[in-house]
């Protein structure tokens, strides 16, 4: 707890970092952020005059900051042109969206990386080990977009299996009740099973194509940490006395070997935050990423802005949870 | 010495023959890059639309794209490109990554643990997404992409050469250097970085890979380069519009010359750390 | 004799390296009898390990046993399957292990691990598991057990982790102990307790066992029966009187001769045929130095502390004059490293006085000192010579960088000559100086941090556990080596060690560190034999000796 306690302070001047970071960007951006609170690109010089002042644009920079963390501390990110809603809305509203499919996304990646990392290296130099070897070594190389795309080929062209990739329902199904905004739970609690079904048809292809490319990391560190713990002293001492084959391969190495993984899964979330760019893109999914993007292409910087604020801000809370569960796995970090 | 480590390469070569393929593609690359626009049997710019949306052929290996244009002429044409972001990125951030990492892990202390705090959180935040906010904050330009790649490159390659150093820094020949009339900086030049090079070789390797994938997943969005420049991000977005319908070999063949590209590095990568460093072996 | 528990015949292992296939163990033929210490010495490379690893089939993947049967109870357990050898593993056969803290599982409690030991082999609740893993912690005296069952071995010593190794090697009785250097890394003091503890309970329950170690005196003090391994043979089997009385292989009695003892001096070190042409030394009479001249090295009321801790150096306070030799001696933790490169002026004091020849040099910053005239006057030797050397060096580099960046000398005919010499005078081949370090020896290596040292004809050498890493018959050379080129250029020393036989041989004065402070000092011989406080008492008892008199008739 003292461990992630001090990570969390630790990782604060980097969320300001962040918070410096998009202020700026709203400065250096080509363009007067003046001219996008004004009625439109035909607005008089006066106007924007006017807003420049309501803005504080003609303060000093350093005020200007004050002025633009004690808005984001008070939760107002601006204005979004394209949908003209308060940022915060618009990112609370996408948001579980774009978590439930990174989430999914993760799920799969880890139930399916660990056991072929701890299988490969149970057996060294076996078919298996040189097919997840093989696996490992494709898997990082093939970009999640084109990925995705050639899923959607396979199975929406080809075989005819997946709905049409776009979105996350069907644009004739109905919505169930917003509970938690994720679909296979909401689907869940309002007992609509055709529609969960139908969710989950949609999710899976995106879900899948952002695993695809983080399985490859996290089963090389698994078969890697794996490899080094059944090598270790301690497991020769396992042996020794005779230890059953299971408990030296669960409780003495995989226990071990796990720590590292807990570390990569961390890394590998924040790798598929970036993702989501990319795949929502690909399956149009509805979620923050796609959202910036769009801000993003038509000039509009707000949502930018909070977007990668969010990010940075579940990234804090993802380091913290890794902290936490490192802290549960390993005796040895609550020491010093 | 040489001798040793040639018969140890070959060594490596014979139990790892993937490494000699990956030099040798790494090499055809080189070649691609640099002669690329003179061998490409068709202009890669020009369209013609009576062409279009052809599947490959015999007249067109790689099929045709919406506009008619040849879509392996612009897969050899868009290599040039391709490299030069990515090499240009990694070496500027191997450049300034290698010497604040080296002085980091050599000096310790406070200065070393603020930096690698530092690191360590900039690593783990969605990088993608800094260097998409990057390209939007300096301009949507090809070299701000370079710019954006190397910036969220460098924590790598100060962590890692940190490390190097550090792991070193206590070691009886430093010590020795120093007995020997050393400076710190001379320590730290000539002593710890030719000895956390090779390594480092490694990582720019893997790096390249990378900074290939980040550079086309920043075109495939819409940064940085624009059409028509034949590049494989955009080719894959532009391609991705005709994938419901079928027209398969727009996505399919960047996406294969992106694969095989980053494939050769981290093969490669790998096959010089098992040269340099027999133990690191997984 | 007793009944034969264990009993190898002719035993082969091979290794299969990148280089071809290796023979470890080469024909080893050896009787245990029930409850029986036998102790296996030898130095690396020997296949002492690798035997005791055979027996209880710990090899690594890439070893094999290619012939020789090893009989259990007569049974020949080479040939049993993997499923029914782990029923005598831990049950009848148990190891421990060299380091003890890596060889319990890092993230689980100490006493859940005994429990382990005791499930793997008795059916029962895990809380009755527990209680008797709270007994055998109990056996090994560990203080406060109740407490300690839930400690991780990080939380634990060395010493601590190792009686806890214990613990689960007899949690479940077995017949056969076998200990692969049970005690090496382990300060000497600590040492002791391990080793009397481990030969009590050994004892008490009627286990036979194999002490696998490189020490000879620890099996002489130990063991009833000793062999001794060289290259994978056994080459001689003895008693330990016999054996140092009458060591009758040549390499035998290499090793007794190499092999330190309370009475052994320099000289004594090599076996009198295998002297090489410097043994005749002529001690050349020390000129007095006039009086009222400085000592070479003055240092005052030193003390170091790191971030604020409490200090690892305190109060620190000697003199050494030219062409003496004292030592430094102490555990692990007892700052005798520190004290030595503040000394080397490689790091800096927190406070005290460091003067060479009257002129004070400690108020130079250490990151300044490689600019000073005296850098060239204050060298040092480092513990580990596989880490001493510049991978990207040659030995002839390695030599010569001295003499580049201090001696003033430039590259060319001159440099040549003059680390040939320096080479010459620690007995490098010539042949050898075009190699990496990586091609060669320890010995090897150890000359040419040895000559580095020296190419600038320093006034002072530090000398930082110069042969920890050594093996005793390498150890003896170059002991020699380092007192013969005192003797020649008149040298100080600053000798660091933990080995208490090596000070009192290398030494005139000593001084014994704990926790930082100066214990006691005193002219070595005096000292060692007549110690006046309780910690020197304490860690001259726990050095394991072999008796003088025997040692002394031997030589």
């Amino acid at each position: 707890m003292i461990r992630a306690g001090r990570r969390f302070l630790s990782s604060l001047p980097a969320l300001f970092g962040v918070l410096v970071f998009t202020f700026l960007l709203m400065r250096v951006l080509p363009g007067d952020p003046a001219v996008f609170f004004a009625s439109g690109p035909n607005a008089g010089k006066e106007e924007i005059e006017v807003i420049r002042k309501q803005m504080g644009l003609n303060k000093p920079v350093p005020e200007q900051l004050m002025l633009y963390l004690y808005d984001v501390g008070s939760g107002n990110l601006g204005r979004s042109m394209m949908t003209g809603q308060l940022v915060t809305k618009d990112l609370r509203e996408r948001l579980p969206a774009s978590l439930e499919l990174t989430l999914t996304a993760l799920l799969i990646a880890l139930l399916s990386a660990v056991p072929l990392g701890v299988l490969a290296a149970l057996r060294p130099g076996s078919i298996i080990d040189h097919g997840v070897r093989f696996f490992c070594a494709l898997g990082v190389c093939v970009p999640t977009f084109v990925s995705g795309l050639l899923l959607i080929y396979v199975f929406y062209y080809l075989l005819g299996l997946a709905p049409d990739p776009t979105g996350r329902v069907d644009i004739f199904a109905s919505l169930p009740p917003r509970q938690t905004g994720f679909l296979l739970i909401d689907f869940l609690l309002a007992g609509d099973f055709d529609g969960w079904w139908a969710a989950f048809r949609q999710l899976i292809l995106p879900a899948l194509s952002m695993a695809l490319f983080v399985v490859a990391p996290l089963a090389r560190i698994t078969r890697a940490s794996m490899l080094v713990s059944l090598g270790s002293d301690f497991v020769r001492t396992a042996h020794s006395l005779g230890l059953p084959w299971w408990q030296v391969v669960v409780t003495y190495a995989l226990r071990n070997a796990i720590l590292p993984v807990i570390t990569i899964a961390g890394i590998v979330f924040s790798t598929m935050l970036g993702a989501n760019v990319l795949v929502e893109k690909v399956f149009s999914w509805p979620g923050v990423a796609s959202y910036a993007l769009d801000a993003l292409l038509s000039s509009d910087y707000a949502p930018v802005q909070g977007f990668v604020l969010l990010m940075a801000t579940v990234f804090v809370i993802v380091n913290l949870l890794v902290d936490i569960l490192y802290g549960v796995a390993d005796p040895r970090v609550t020491i010093g | 010495m040489t001798s040793a480590t040639l018969r140890h390469a070959g060594w490596i070569l014979r139990g790892n023959p993937l490494t000699a393929v990956a030099a040798a593609g790494v090499f055809l690359l080189a070649l691609i890059a640099i002669f690329g626009p003179w061998i490409v049997p068709y202009d890669p710019i020009v369209s013609n639309v009576s062409q279009a949306l052809m599947p490959p052929s015999a007249a067109h290996i790689a099929g045709t794209d919406q506009l008619g244009r040849d879509v392996f002429s612009r897969l050899i044409v868009a290599a040039r490109l391709d490299l030069a972001i990515a090499v240009s990125a990694v070496g500027i951030s191997f450049a300034i990554g290698a010497v604040i990492g080296a002085i980091c892990g050599y000096a310790g202390g406070r200065l070393d643990r603020g930096v690698g705090r530092f690191v360590d959180v900039v690593m783990a935040f969605p990088l993608f997404v800094l260097a998409m906010a990057m390209v939007a904050a300096l301009g949507n330009r090809v070299e701000n992409i370079v710019i954006a790649t190397a910036i969220i490159n460098l924590p790598f390659y100060i962590r890692f050469a940190r490390a190097e150093v550090n792991v070193r820094r206590n070691v009886g020949w430093v010590e020795a250097a120093r007995a020997c009339g050393d400076s710190h900086l001379s320590v730290v030049l000539r002593f710890l970085l030719p000895n956390v090079l090779p390594a480092m070789a490694v990582q720019i390797s893997l790096n390249l890979g990378w900074a290939i994938l980040n550079a086309a997943g920043l075109s495939f969005i819409g940064l940085g380069v624009k059409p028509p420049t034949p590049e494989w991000g955009i080719m894959v977005a532009e391609g991705a519009r005709f994938i419901s319908t079928g027209k398969w070999w727009l996505v399919a063949f960047p996406g294969l010359a992106l694969m095989l590209t980053v494939l050769c590095f981290n093969l490669l990568g790998d096959g010089v750390r098992d040269i340099l460093d027999p133990r690191m072996r997984t | 004799m007793t009944k034969s528990l264990l009993a190898l015949s002719d035993l082969h292992v091979t290794f299969s390296t990148r280089r071809g296939l290796v023979e470890a163990v080469r024909g080893v033929t050896l009787s245990l009898g029930e409850g029986e210490m036998l102790g296996l010495v030898g130095e690396s490379g020997s296949g002492k390990s690798v035997t005791g690893f055979a027996i209880t089939r710990l090899l690594d993947a890439a070893g094999r046993i290619t012939a020789g049967d090893i009989r259990f109870r007569g049974q020949d357990i080479t040939r049993i399957s993997a499923g029914d050898f782990r029923h005598l593993h831990g049950a009848a056969m148990a190891m421990i292990f060299q380091n003890p803290r890596a060889a319990l599982n890092p993230i689980r409690a100490v006493g859940d691990q005994i429990a382990d030991a005791i499930t793997a082999h008795k059916r029962m609740p895990r809380d009755e598991a527990r209680a008797q893993a709270l007994g055998l912690l109990r056996a090994v005296q560990i203080r406060d057990p109740e407490k300690r069952m839930a400690a991780y071995p990080h939380e634990l010593s060395g010493g601590m982790c190792q009686r806890v190794m214990i613990a689960m090697a007899i949690s479940c009785n077995p017949a056969l102990l076998i200990a692969d250097e049970p005690t090496t890394g382990l300060d000497v003091t600590t040492q002791k307790v391990v080793m009397d503890l481990l030969t009590g309970i050994a004892a008490e329950r009627g286990m036979a066992t194999i002490l696998i170690t490189h020490d000879l005196g620890l099996a002489a003090r130990y063991c009833r029966r000793v062999v001794v391994m060289e290259q994978g043979r056994l080459v001689e089997e003895a008693e330990p009187k016999t054996l140092f009385r009458a060591p009758q292989h040549p390499y035998t009695r290499r090793l007794v001769a190499a092999s330190p003892t309370a009475s052994s001096r320099i000289a004594d070190l090599v076996p009198e045929e295998e002297r090489g042409r410097h043994a005749a030394m002529h001690v050349a009479l020390k000129p007095q130095p006039a009086p009222g001249t400085p000592p070479l090295l003055e240092v005052q009321k030193l003390t170091k502390r790191f971030d604020q801790g409490a200090a690892a150096v305190a109060n620190f306070s000697m003199t050494i004059s030219t062409g003496e030799s004292v030592g430094l001696v102490g555990e692990s933790g007892s700052g005798k490293s520190t004290t030595s490169r503040i000394i080397c002026r490689l790091i800096d004091p927190s406070e005290g006085e460091i003067a060479f020849e009257g002129q004070s040099i400690g108020h130079i910053p250490a990151r300044d000192f490689h600019r000073s005239l005296f850098r060239k006057d204050i060298q040092i030797v480092f513990q580990d010579p596989n880490d001493s050397l510049n991978p990207r060096f040659t030995a002839f580099d390695c030599i010569a960088h001295p003499l580049l960046r201090l001696g003033g000398m430039r590259p060319g005919d001159a440099l040549r000559q003059r680390v040939e010499e320096c080479a010459q005078r620690v007995g490098l081949g010539i042949e050898l100086l075009t190699r990496f370090p990586h091609q060669l020896s320890g010995g090897q290596k150890a000359r040419v941090g040895i000559a580095r040292a020296i190419a600038c004809r320093p006034r002072l050498l530090v000398l930082d556990e110069p042969t920890a890493a050594l093996d005793v018959s390498v150890q003896a050379v170059v002991l020699q080596l380092l007192d013969r080129l005192r003797r020649e250029d008149d040298l100080a020393f600053l000798f660091v060690s933990h080995d208490l036989n090596v000070v009192r041989m290398m030494c005139d004065r000593t001084i014994v560190l704990q926790n930082g402070h100066i214990v006691e000092q005193g002219e070595s011989r005096a000292m060692f034999d007549n110690p006046k406080t309780a910690y020197t008492r304490e860690l001259v008892e726990a050095v394991p000796h072999i008796e003088p008199k025997l040692a002394a008739t031997a030589s």
